[in-house]
């Protein structure tokens, strides 16, 4: 097993967020959304669906997918690709759980509020 | 060439068969003529069940219609009973004088009902379960609702007991043995059944002996009356203890008649002119009440009135308990004796019961019950006699744990033989599935039940036949004979509807698992529809579930392009006042809000309003009195009016003041989709009632009620539901109309389309001419209005789903860094 090397930043505990539910993030750059599956897994996906912008926490959670509440786009919340027919990806923020936190790849963000 | 002249007794399924069978090999050989008792064209006599239970109707299950005697010049003599027949001049007549003259004539008279010889058995209530008159007779009680006694506890009376029960009357099955179905089941299966139909609120009772039924003094059923003394009260009672061969005919021509008509292997009586066919035959010693045999004869028949040489051999039959929500299925005997060894599999938490009884290595009796998707590889090893020594560990697990790994459901399909039998109903096997699929290029459902006629009787084998065309047709196959809800099921919404209510289920979750959702969690198109449908069914006992709705209804907004939202508050009627425009007027400055607009329903919208914002938004609302106008809802969101009487000099009634009363009445609810509503007050139509999902026109009479209109994607003028006189009568009428199409609508099915679907008749029927019906859906919709009239913005001003809100986290360029 290699070392986590990266850093992560806090921001708040699972319960803060509904299962099958997503939560806001707000940076300079734009919001980022945090999905909480049914099995308590975390995802996070900039809060931007690349069609027409619609705001992918406003959407319905299922599986690991996530299906954008203006025009039902499905993104994969792994790796951020359209599914389907569509054609299109969300840049993805790494996530994580520990002790029940909520932790946010540092350089992820970073390259966020730089960009 | 001319033709000879068969003639038929009896309209059935066997003959029908029969004619099926003929046509296919020669359909010029015969000038065909039927006579049929019963006032119809031939009907699926197994799908009775449904149609009692309201699954069905009588269309569904027609299986030859008038066009199709037509088509094939048969002449078919409707409400015909058959008084005489003529060996020597050889010519059959009518009860009503028809006669006529015949070369080749088959007997199908069918069975009579046996009527146990009761003190009262003929007083009015005393039914059978035979025909579709019996089954109109059985509706027709059951609108008048009180308790049916079913007096046995077979296939056919819990079917009548489940069908009764689910058209609302209280039901008590009787049966005199001291477990259901002892001459297909076990002793334990028939528990199992018995606690199943317990469950379903269905009063039980084995080893009762009826004695008596009780006369209320006016010729009609009262009460029954057991030989314990016991007395149970009873507007019905149904006699469903057993069946007669129909052999009064065939005795009165001097054929040969034991129990039944005595045939001989080809098919024919002791004339041999004349053939016998279906449940009045007798062969060698046996008489079939199944349809599987029936079918049989019909083909052996049909080949010899081709001048064929088939023989029939008798058969060995399985059976299936139609009842939805039960899966019941027993082959063979199961009798316990020296010779013989049983396998058994209990899992009681699933409700799971199978039993195999095994003579030499064979097995030679089946009972499944919970699980029988294994029912016919069973059946086809029983039938064959093959040696199962080599499995016996596994055997019971079924065909999918045979060889070193589990199977997949589609390789077992996969790896059945070619003579496998895969409809029992009409004795199709695998190979010829398989066969008509690629000869005929078939590639849904209904072309092969047309084709194949597998699947096509009571339908318990669709999954397999369906697996089978997936096997044969790989991507090439197209289940979307019915269209699914999504691509997490193969069902369509109807199925799905029909199965919550008559599964009882209760959660999202549940219904995944028991109608065996082929995703985790569902999709984005299948949760809102079952939260729908959950919330209609079970308003007093489901939970919404929130994550299941699309994001409108959840923050009760409108989502706009640009990712803010829209709130309209509720005016009702379209009336508002000078202090609730200063209410608005304030809300806007305070919270810098860009537009304001009338909406096409006569409210005002105020749009562009930050989602962080909607709370504080809604309270400022709410302490001016308003509740939230749910103009984001699949549901009830406007009534449009216009003046009326109290302005108009054209109005003729109150329009403002009912379209009032309509809203207050029904807000709140949720509806398949949205549903708009409008009241004019004369046919000037001002408040355009007319393209509304439900609209009334005031004229000088009374209310014209007007329904499935749109002006959506489609644009279409309302058809009229009928006339009522009062403001009391719209409110029930309209009421009753949202109900029924919220208890069918499919989830964002508007009310046009599911009126087209249903048929205008039909809902013109159940709303205008049932009373009782009427009655009944409105008070369920009063009912579930207990728990929907909830304001939504004042449940989240006090701080329910807080989150949704507010960010979580926020971070400046530094913090990240």
């Amino acid at each position: 097993m290699t070392a986590d090397t990266r850093s992560w930043v806090a921001i708040g505990t699972l319960s803060d967020i509904p299962r099958e539910g997503a939560r806001v993030v707000k940076t300079s750059a734009g919001c980022v959304a945090v999905f909480r599956t049914v099995n308590d897994e975390v995802y996070a996906l900039d809060d931007r669906c690349p069609h027409k912008g619609g705001p992918l926490s406003q959407g319905i959670v299922h599986g690991t997918s996530v299906t954008c509440p203006l025009h039902n786009w499905v993104f994969d919340l792994a790796t951020g690709l359209a599914q389907g027919a569509d054609d299109g990806k969300v840049p993805v923020t790494t996530a994580k759980i520990e002790n029940g936190t909520i932790l946010l790849a540092a350089d992820d963000l970073a390259r966020r509020t730089v960009a | 060439m001319n033709k000879q002249k068969l003639v038929i007794v009896g309209n059935g399924m066997a003959p029908g068969r029969m004619l099926e069978y003929l046509l296919e090999k020669d359909k010029e050989a015969y000038e065909v003529t039927i006579f049929n008792a019963e006032p119809r064209v031939n009907y699926n006599r197994l799908m009775l069940s449904p149609v009692l239970s309201g699954e069905k109707t009588y269309e569904d299950i027609i299986t030859h219609g008038d066009d199709w005697y037509a088509e094939h010049d048969i002449t078919l003599h409707k409400s015909a009973r058959v008084s005489a027949i003529d060996r020597a001049s050889k010519t059959v007549t009518s009860e009503s004088g028809v006669t006529a003259a015949y070369d080749k004539l088959v007997i199908a008279t069918g069975s009579n009902p046996f009527i146990i010889p009761l003190p009262g058995k003929d007083l009015d209530g005393v039914l059978t379960y035979r025909d579709l008159d019996d089954v109109d007779k059985m509706l027709a009680a059951a609108q008048r609702g009180g308790r049916a006694v079913v007096i046995g506890g077979g296939l056919l009376g819990l079917e009548a007991a489940a069908g009764l029960k689910m058209q609302g009357m209280e039901v008590t099955v009787l049966h005199l043995m001291p477990t259901l179905m002892e001459r297909q089941l076990d002793p334990a299966a028939g528990h199992l059944l018995e606690e199943e139909f317990k469950r379903r609120g269905i009063d039980v009772r084995t080893k009762a002996n009826s004695h008596e039924i009780v006369d209320d003094g006016d010729g009609k059923v009262k009460a029954i009356r057991l030989d314990d003394g016991t007395e149970i009260d009873a507007s019905i009672i149904v006699m469903a203890v057993g069946i007669r061969p129909s052999t009064d005919l065939a005795k009165d021509i001097g054929l040969e008649v034991n129990r039944g008509i005595l045939v001989k292997d080809d098919m024919r009586t002791s004339d041999t002119d004349i053939f016998a066919l279906g449940e009045c035959v007798e062969h060698q010693g046996a008489c079939y009440g199944l349809v599987a045999p029936l079918y049989e004869m019909a083909e052996v028949i049909a080949d010899n009135l081709l001048d064929g040489a088939s023989g029939y051999r008798g058969s060995v039959t399985a059976t299936k308990l139609k009842v939805t929500g039960v899966d019941l299925y027993s082959a063979g005997d199961f009798a316990e004796g020296e010779d013989r060894e049983e396998i058994v599999l209990r899992d009681a938490t699933a409700g799971v019961y199978k039993r195999l009884v095994l003579k030499d290595d064979k097995i030679i009796g089946a009972v499944l019950y919970g699980e029988t998707s294994d029912g016919p590889w069973f059946f086809d090893l029983l039938k064959k006699g093959t040696d199962v020594s080599e499995m016996r560990e596994t055997l019971i697990f079924g065909q999918a744990y045979q060889g070193s790994a589990p199977l997949d459901p589609m390789a077992a399909v996969a790896a059945l033989p070619d003579d496998a039998e895969i409809c029992g109903c009409n004795g199709v096997c695998k190979g010829k599935i398989v066969t008509t699929i690629k000869d005929k290029g078939l590639t849904n459902l209904d072309d092969v039940r047309a084709h194949t006629k597998a699947s096509a009787s009571c339908g318990t084998c669709t999954g397999l036949v369906e697996q089978l065309m997936q096997v044969t047709l790989g991507d090439a196959y197209n289940p979307a004979a019915v269209k699914p809800m999504c691509g997490c099921t193969t069902l369509g919404h109807d199925e799905v509807r029909r199965l919550i209510k008559s599964k009882e289920i209760k959660t999202i979750p549940a219904v995944m698992q028991e109608l065996e959702w082929s995703t985790s969690g569902g999709c984005a198109k299948c949760r809102p529809a079952l939260n729908y449908y959950l919330v209609s069914d079970w308003p007093d006992e489901y939970a919404d579930d929130y994550q299941s709705r699309f994001i409108n209804e959840r923050v009760h907004a409108n989502i706009q392009k640009d990712g803010t939202y829209s709130v309209v508050p509720r005016m009702w009627g379209g009336m508002t006042s000078s202090k609730e425009l200063r209410a608005i007027a304030d809300v806007v400055d305070k919270f810098d809000i860009p537009a304001v607009k009338c909406t096409g329903g006569q409210r005002i919208d105020m749009l562009g309003i930050k989602k962080e914002d909607l709370p504080a938004v809604w309270e400022d609302l709410g302490k001016a009195g308003f509740v939230s106008g749910q103009a984001y809802a699949k549901g009830l969101r406007t009534v449009k009016t216009c003046v009326g009487s109290d302005w108009c000099r054209f109005g003729t009634q109150d329009s403002t003041g009912l379209g009032i009363q309509l809203e207050k009445f029904m807000w709140g609810s949720w509806t398949p989709a949205k549903l708009k509503l409008a009241v004019s007050g004369c046919p000037r139509n001002c408040a355009e009632a007319t393209c509304k999902d439900i609209g009334v026109v005031c004229v000088d009479s009374g209310f014209e009620i007007h329904y499935a209109g749109a002006a959506g994607l489609d644009i279409k003028g309302t058809e009229v539901l009928g006339l009522v006189k009062t403001e009391e009568e719209v409110l029930e009428h309209v009421v009753a109309l949202t109900q029924m199409y919220r208890e069918q609508g499919w989830y964002l099915e508007r009310i046009y389309k599911w009126a087209k679907r249903v048929g205008y008749d039909e809902i013109r029927q159940q709303i205008m001419e049932d009373h009782d019906r009427r009655r009944a859906y409105f008070d369920r919709f009063v009912f579930s209005q207990k728990f929907a009239q909830v304001d939504p913005w004042s449940e989240r001003v006090s701080g329910k789903d807080k989150h949704e809100f507010n960010p979580m986290a926020v971070f400046t360029r530094e913090a990240a860094e």
